[in-house]
Order: structure tokens, then C-alpha cells, then sequence
């Protein structure tokens, strides 16, 4: 089981570093992966993880530092260099072409001539026999991201490497699909060859990584074996400090608590090939009560949050009611002005416009809600309003920032995302639907953030959450629903939920439904 | 008869250009470029044939010029866009704005001056066969060009791994990247490929459809290019369709007005667009091989962060 030790380390790094403009996004880093071991690699988002293996995998040229690759010191200049010593990559964004087939996204990756027909062979033959069945005709964009990153894996161990570097795999899978992930990584470990497995998932790499090197701000703050650490003592070294957990006071009387949000037989046709149509979805959020919305990314929750918010129109203006009102057929501003709130995934360019200053970000969201507030006789834009309301924004829910009033594209993430999330918590709204709230934020800003969005539902508010981050969901919901191409199960009570039911409903198993155990098959 | 074999034969030289550089634009546009520059290429390729003929008298050194000057030209467009990372759509229009005025300059000498014609094809026995011996054996060379490049368009692209490699480029320029695909260098190549293309079609209108330079010749013909390879969803056959639907309906539309039948003429000459573009939607109703073959990645610059 636990790493061959006999002093040989397959890949050392020493010193390595790397500077965009004025961020230092890894500060010589030193980092030893020994022959047969799971390695792993923590920290928060923005800690330099990608940085760092997209230097291994000769993506990015290093400033300084040097990298030996058993023994000799190498140059990876290329991602094709990194190929021929043996280093493969499983990435986070998936490098796949949808328009094309699993065949020939792997023949893209190969160096041989051999025909599109061979390589198909050999890539299901080495799918079967590592249990993760593939179909080596199927077009990408029709795969589900857990398809999708058997391709890269198999992809990866075609070119039959010795390190294999897998960029936080298990964000994109159900339980059950990383459970069959950690078997093929622990048989690959038996076979002799390296993974550097990057994760900021506690559990899984105490679970079956051998040593781990964890990074903040850039820099290597300590080596250790995960085995003999707890979850909470991991966190520390990633954070550098204690992460406030989220409180959330249990709620009484829901059943009785009025529908603020009311969602009956949301039906939607897909509006590209590659994209989920919305089957019958049926919803009731009540006021007081936070409900969490899980499901593997693409599973139709994109456009669902579409059809909520108003950016796309629904045909039944009964399909979607905020407050006792039908909303169907309102734009984003006609539900506003119902009393809802949205937060979309996306944070720059859909979230906020990149280019514009915080405040006037501010205005454009809420000159309709707030009309009377921000803007004056004539339409003229009352500039000093809007910059004390976005100072209060900005103490409340404590956005870091360089400038008073900064463009929004010159914030972190996670400063953004608590600015956005605070615009419209700053409204107090009845309703308020958010999708993949602390996606890529910090520790301390994402509690914090789902904090706030316990305390809005408490004070009398009805909070929709999307998220893929189960352990999110799971603090913060009162009850959550899976969404499964298309489909949205019944909410399931926090206090019935487990990791295991909701994984299940995730994989599109339902119990006792039919046409799921269909589809499955 | 004779009258049918005419019209064929001239719908056959209508059709060409349109055809060559419709595919070059394709295999440009499968890379991920947009070049808007075609008409431009076009207009460089035909005063450049044109002079290369008329100085050298003969119109086959004529033929390598255009498609070299075309080349040339689309490696200014390949060098902006490319390695200097310019707007797509801005850059290929200014291409074509360069070509116009600059073959004006270079032509003024030509202008009225008698040009050599590319000789058709003569095979003794074949050609003179009735019927069909003309339309297959007795065309100018450059038709049998656009037919074989089609066809060389086609297998390349969906046959071989190189083609596999420019189409994925076009699907996603990051994910190639990320695979080690050299995408610049795959892209320069496909937009020379592309200008010569348009170059050739360019000399076909100065060497073999009117052999003689005329300002602005090109009229508009690199822009119907442009179109018809979004019209046909970068599939080279329909292109192949499209360039001959316009061409048979242009030369319809010209001898239905020298019939003076009546009906306004300027309803006539939009016959060609309506009916490519009608033909064109028709047979890409299917949304799904649409999306398929629509390069994903089409005019957005790719700088690789190193």
C-alpha cells in the first residue's frame, strides 16, 4: 500500500517559480514524487496548484527553478516534451472537442499514424479492462462530464506514463463515480506508476494519498502524510487559520410557512444539441427555508437557473410564480421587481460587467428595484446614492479591494463574488436563487458567504442554492433536490439526507422510478 | 444541343472561382480563422495574373503568380492576426479594402491591354465525342483544379490525422493547445493555403473567364466565397452545390433578361443569392450536424500564455 521507498524519486522539483506581472503564482517550490506513490497537492484556490502542474506538463515555462526527472535535470518546454518523459495529465477543464468522437479526441493525443479503427480498439479494450466502460464512438458533446473524464484518463494512460497528474478529478463526479476513480488509482499505484493527485477535498486525499505537499499563497508550507492528519488540521496548513464553521438554527413550522417561490412543471426544449432539455420540473421554496439544488455540473442546471431568473422566457407564465405571481413570462426585471434576487454562475461578464466600477455594477442590477434611490427627475443617475450604497455593500459583507470604487475585473474571485452576492442580499429579497455560490472562492469568503444566505432565509426569505459542491449543500440546506439530466428529484429533508442517497440520485438512480433504472442500464 | 452545352459550359466558368475560393476559405475557417479578406486575395490574385501573363506571354506563368500573390497577401492577414493577435473581423475587412485600392494601383498600365487566355483542354478522340465530350474533356484547366481540390479538401480533412488535427484546432484552440498542438503554425499554414486559393480563383477570372484586367473585377464574388461557406456548413460538397446552384442561376437569370421576359431585372439578378441561400438552409436543416461542423472556436485570437 504505501509508497516504495527505496530513496528513487521519479520527479524532483526544486526551486521552481513563477511570476505574472506583479503576482509571484508560485514561489520556489520544492516538490518530491517518489516511484509508485499517490502524491498529493493542497491548497485553496489561487495557492498555485495549477500554476505549479502546468509547469510539470510544459504548458507554462518556469521563471527559475529546476525540475529532474529521474536524476537528470529536464527542460519541459512543451506539453509534447512532457508526453515523451512520460508525464500525463488528467485536467480539470476538460481538453476535449465536442463536435468530434472519443476515438478521435484520443488519436488527437497520440503521436503514431495508426488508424482512428485501431486506436478505438485498443482505447476500449484498456476501458474495460480498467472498469471504466467507453464507447469509443460516441460524440463528446453527447457525454456526461463523468463519460467525459474517463476519456481523458484513458486518453492519459494510452501514452502509457509514469506520472499521471490529475487536476482536482472528483469535482465533476458523484460519489459513487469517485469511489470507482479511487480504485483505478490504486491499482495504477500497484503497477508501479506516480499520481500527483491535486485536490482541496480533504477526505479523499486522506483517503488513498500516500504524502502530501501543501501549498499557500504560492509557497510550500509543509510536507506531511495525510494519514496521520485530521481533516481539520489539513485546513489549517491550507488556510493558516481557523475557518469559521456556518451555523444554521434549525427551522420550525415550514410545512405551514407560505411558497415564496413556486415552480410547476418547468418544461424547456434544448436550446442547442449539446445542451439539457428541462423535464416537468415542480419546486415549492417556502419562506424561511434554504434549499440546495445538487447534481453533477450539466445535468440541465445551467438552464434551469436560465429559466428561473428570466433570462429565458417561459411559454407558461404559471410555470414559474414568485410570491403568489405568475412570473412565467416576466423579464429578469419583472421578477425583481417581484422581489427576487438572482446570482448566476458566471461571475465576470454575466455577474458583473468586467470593465465597470463596482458602483456603477451596482446600478446596473438595481436601477429598476431601486429606482427611486439611485436615480432622479429626468433619469439622471445619482451617482453619490449609489457609491454609499456600494461602500455599505462592500463593509457588510467585507470585499478586500485596492481602490474605493474598483472595476470589477480587478477583484479576486472570491472578493467579486461576495460583492455580487451582497448587491443583492443588500435588497433584502423575498426570493433569492443562486448558482454555484463560492465556486473558486476561498474558505473564509464561502463561509461567509453561506452564512449570509442562512441569515436571509431566517429573516423571512425564500433561498434557492445550485451548487456541486455537496459538502456546501449540506451545511446550509434545510433540504436538498438532485437534478439529473433534466429532471429535479423531490426534496430530500437535511435530516434524511446522506452522501450516499443524494450521490445515488446524482447517478440518475431513483428508487422505485422506472425509467431511471432504464437509463442507467 | 449546342445551346445546353453553352450554357452548361458557362454556368461551369461561373461557378469555378466561387468553388476555389470557397474551399480555400473553408479549410481557413476549419482552422478557427475568419478571413474576411477574401474578396481582397481574389482581386490580388487576378492583377496579378493578369500582369504575369501579359509581361511574360504566357498564361500559365500568369497562373502561378496569382496563386502566389494571393499567398503572399494572406500571409499579412496570417502575421496580424496570428502572431500579432488583431481582431479577426477588422483585419480581414482592411484586407480587402488593401487588395481593392492596391490592385487598382499596380493595374493602371493593363487596363485596355489584350490578355492570353488559359487554353481549354483538348484530347484528341475525347474531346470532340458528342454531348459530353466537351463538358468533360474540353473545360479549362482550372475547372478541373476546383473539382479536384474539392475532392483533395474532402479527404483531407475527414480521412486524414492531419485534417483530424485542424479540425479539432478549430473546435477548441485551448484544448489543442493543451494537447501539444502547434495551433499558430497550423493556422498560418491553413490561411496561406486559403489565400492561394483565392488567388487561383482570382486568376480565373483575369486568365480564363474574361482575360483582361478590369478594375474591381472581382465584384463581389470573394464575399458570395465567404457566404457560401457558412451556408453550407463547412461541408466541402455543399460548397461544391452551393457555387453551382449560384453559377446556374446567374447564367439563368442573364439569358432570361436578354429574353426580355418581364420581370424587373434587379429581382432577376437576386435570383442567385435567394436561391443558394434557400437551397443552402434547406439541406442544413439538421441542427445537430450543423453544430457539428461549425468550428467552435471561429474568430476569437488565441495567445498561448507561456
Amino acid at each position: 500500500m504505501s509508497a516504495n521507498q527505496d530513496g528513487t524519486n521519479l520527479l524532483e522539483v526544486r526551486g521552481l517559480t513563477k511570476i505574472f506581472g506583479t503576482l509571484t503564482a508560485c514561489d520556489h517550490i520544492d516538490l518530491d514524487i517518489a516511484k509508485g506513490e499517490i502524491h498529493a497537492l493542497l491548497g485553496e484556490n489561487g495557492a498555485g496548484k495549477s500554476t505549479l502542474v502546468k509547469m510539470l506538463f510544459g504548458s507554462l515555462e518556469p521563471n527559475s527553478g529546476e525540475i529532474f526527472w529521474n536524476g537528470q535535470a529536464v527542460r519541459i518546454s512543451s506539453p509534447g516534451a512532457a508526453k515523451k518523459l512520460g508525464i500525463g495529465m488528467v485536467f480539470q477543464h476538460f481538453s476535449l472537442f465536442e463536435a468530434l468522437t472519443a476515438a478521435e479526441n484520443i488519436a488527437l493525443s497520440l503521436d503514431d499514424g495508426s488508424p482512428i479503427s485501431s486506436i478505438a480498439a485498443k482505447a476500449r479494450a484498456l476501458s474495460y479492462s480498467y472498469g471504466l466502460p467507453l464507447d469509443p464512438e460516441s460524440l463528446v458533446g453527447d457525454l456526461s462530464v463523468g463519460e467525459r473524464q474517463r476519456i481523458e484518463i484513458i486518453r492519459c494512460l494510452l501514452q502509457t506514463p509514469q506520472l499521471i497528474i490529475l487536476d482536482e478529478p472528483t469535482s465533476v463526479l458523484t460519489p459513487q463515480e469517485a469511489d470507482k476513480l479511487f480504485e483505478t488509482l490504486e491499482r495504477l499505484r500497484s503497477e508501479g506508476k506516480s499520481i500527483l493527485y491535486i485536490s482541496h477535498r480533504l477526505e479523499e486525499v486522506k483517503r488513498i494519498c500516500d504524502r502530501a505537499t501543501v501549498l499557500r499563497h504560492g509557497k510550500v508550507v509543509g510536507h506531511c502524510n495525510p494519514r496521520e492528519e485530521t481533516a481539520s488540521s489539513l485546513a489549517r496548513m491550507m488556510v493558516g487559520n481557523e475557518v469559521q464553521a456556518v451555523v444554521r438554527a434549525p427551522v420550525e413550522g415550514i410545512d405551514k410557512a407560505q411558497p415564496l417561490l413556486e415552480i410547476r412543471n418547468l418544461t424547456r426544449k434544448p436550446a442547442t444539441p449539446f445542451s439539457i432539455p428541462l423535464k416537468g420540473i415542480s419546486l415549492n421554496v417556502r419562506a424561511g427555508e434554504v434549499i440546495g439544488i445538487a447534481g453533477v455540473a450539466g445535468n440541465g442546471q445551467g438552464e434551469f437557473f436560465e429559466s428561473v431568473s428570466g433570462e429565458v422566457l417561459q411559454q407558461d407564465a404559471a410555470s414559474v410564480r414568485i410570491r403568489g405571481k405568475d412570473a412565467g413570462g416576466l423579464t429578469i426585471t419583472g421578477r425583481r421587481l417581484l422581489g427576487a434576487a438572482f446570482v448566476p454562475e458566471e461571475r465576470l461578464g454575466h455577474g458583473a460587467a468586467p470593465r465597470m466600477k463596482l458602483s456603477e455594477n451596482l446600478l446596473l442590477s438595481r436601477h429598476a428595484t431601486d429606482g427611486k434611490a439611485f436615480v432622479g427627475a429626468g433619469g439622471m443617475v445619482k451617482s453619490a446614492a449609489i457609491y454609499t450604497a456600494a461602500q455599505r455593500i462592500i463593509v457588510a459583507m467585507d470585499v478586500r479591494k485596492s481602490a474605493p470604487d474598483p472595476e470589477a475585473a480587478a477583484l479576486s474571485g472570491g472578493n467579486l463574488q461576495k460583492f455580487i452576492v451582497g448587491r443583492e442580499l443588500d435588497r433584502r429579497p423575498s426570493v433569492m436563487v443562486v448558482n454555484q455560490p463560492t465556486w473558486g472562492v476561498d474558505a473564509g469568503a464561502a463561509a461567509h458567504i453561506r452564512q449570509a444566505l442562512i441569515e436571509l432565509s431566517r429573516s423571512g426569505s425564500a433561498v434557492l442554492v445550485i451548487s456541486q459542491d455537496l459538502d456546501e449543500l449540506f451545511e446550509i440546506s434545510d433540504a436538498i433536490a438532485v437534478m439529473h439530466n433534466g429532471e429535479l428529484s423531490k426534496p430530500l429533508p437535511i435530516a434524511e439526507a446522506t452522501f450516499e442517497k443524494v450521490g445515488l440520485l446524482m447517478g440518475g438512480a431513483e428508487p422505485g422510478h422506472a425509467e431511471h433504472t432504464l437509463e442507467t442500464a | 444541343m449546342d445551346i445546353t452545352i453553352n450554357i452548361l459550359l458557362t454556368i461551369a466558368t461561373a461557378a469555378t472561382p466561387l468553388l476555389i475560393a470557397a474551399i480555400g476559405e473553408l479549410v481557413v475557417e476549419r482552422s478557427g480563422v475568419l478571413n474576411l479578406g477574401v474578396e481582397g486575395m481574389m482581386i490580388m490574385g487576378a492583377v496579378g495574373g493578369f500582369g504575369a501573363s501579359y509581361l511574360t506571354g504566357s498564361p500559365w506563368i500568369g497562373l502561378l503568380a496569382a496563386i502566389a500573390m494571393g499567398a503572399v497577401f494572406s500571409l499579412l492577414f496570417a502575421v496580424m492576426t496570428l502572431s500579432l493577435a488583431t481582431n479577426q473581423v477588422a483585419t480581414g475587412l482592411s484586407l480587402t479594402l488593401l487588395g481593392l485600392g492596391l490592385s487598382g494601383m499596380m493595374g493602371t498600365s493593363f487596363v485596355g491591354q489584350p490578355g492570353e487566355r488559359l487554353p481549354n483542354l483538348d484530347i484528341p478522340g475525347l474531346t470532340s465525342i458528342p454531348v459530353v465530350g466537351r463538358l468533360l474533356f474540353g473545360q479549362d484547366p482550372i475547372f478541373y483544379i476546383s473539382i479536384a481540390l474539392t475532392a483533395a479538401v474532402m479527404w483531407f480533412l475527414f480521412k486524414t490525422r492531419t485534417g483530424l488535427t485542424l479540425r479539432s484546432i478549430g473546435d477548441s484552440h485551448t484544448s489543442a493547445h493543451a494537447l501539444g498542438i502547434q495551433v499558430i503554425r497550423y493556422r498560418y499554414l491553413a490561411v496561406i493555403f486559403g489565400g492561394a486559393c483565392a488567388g487561383l480563383a482570382g486568376g480565373h477570372l483575369s486568365l480564363v473567364y474574361t482575360p483582361q484586367w478590369v478594375e474591381n473585377m472581382t465584384a463581389g464574388r470573394g464575399w458570395i466565397a465567404l457566404a457560401l461557406v457558412v451556408f453550407a456548413s463547412w461541408r466541402p460538397w455543399r460548397v461544391l452545390a452551393g457555387a453551382y446552384i449560384f453559377g446556374a442561376v446567374w447564367i439563368g437569370q442573364l439569358h432570361a433578361q436578354a429574353f426580355g421576359i418581364p420581370v424587373p431585372s434587379q429581382f432577376l439578378s437576386s435570383l442567385p443569392y435567394l436561391a443558394t441561400v434557400v437551397v443552402l438552409v434547406l439541406i442544413s436543416r439538421n441542427k445537430r450536424l450543423t453544430m457539428m461542423n461549425t468550428p467552435a472556436s471561429l474568430g476569437q485570437p488565441f495567445v498561448p500564455d507561456r
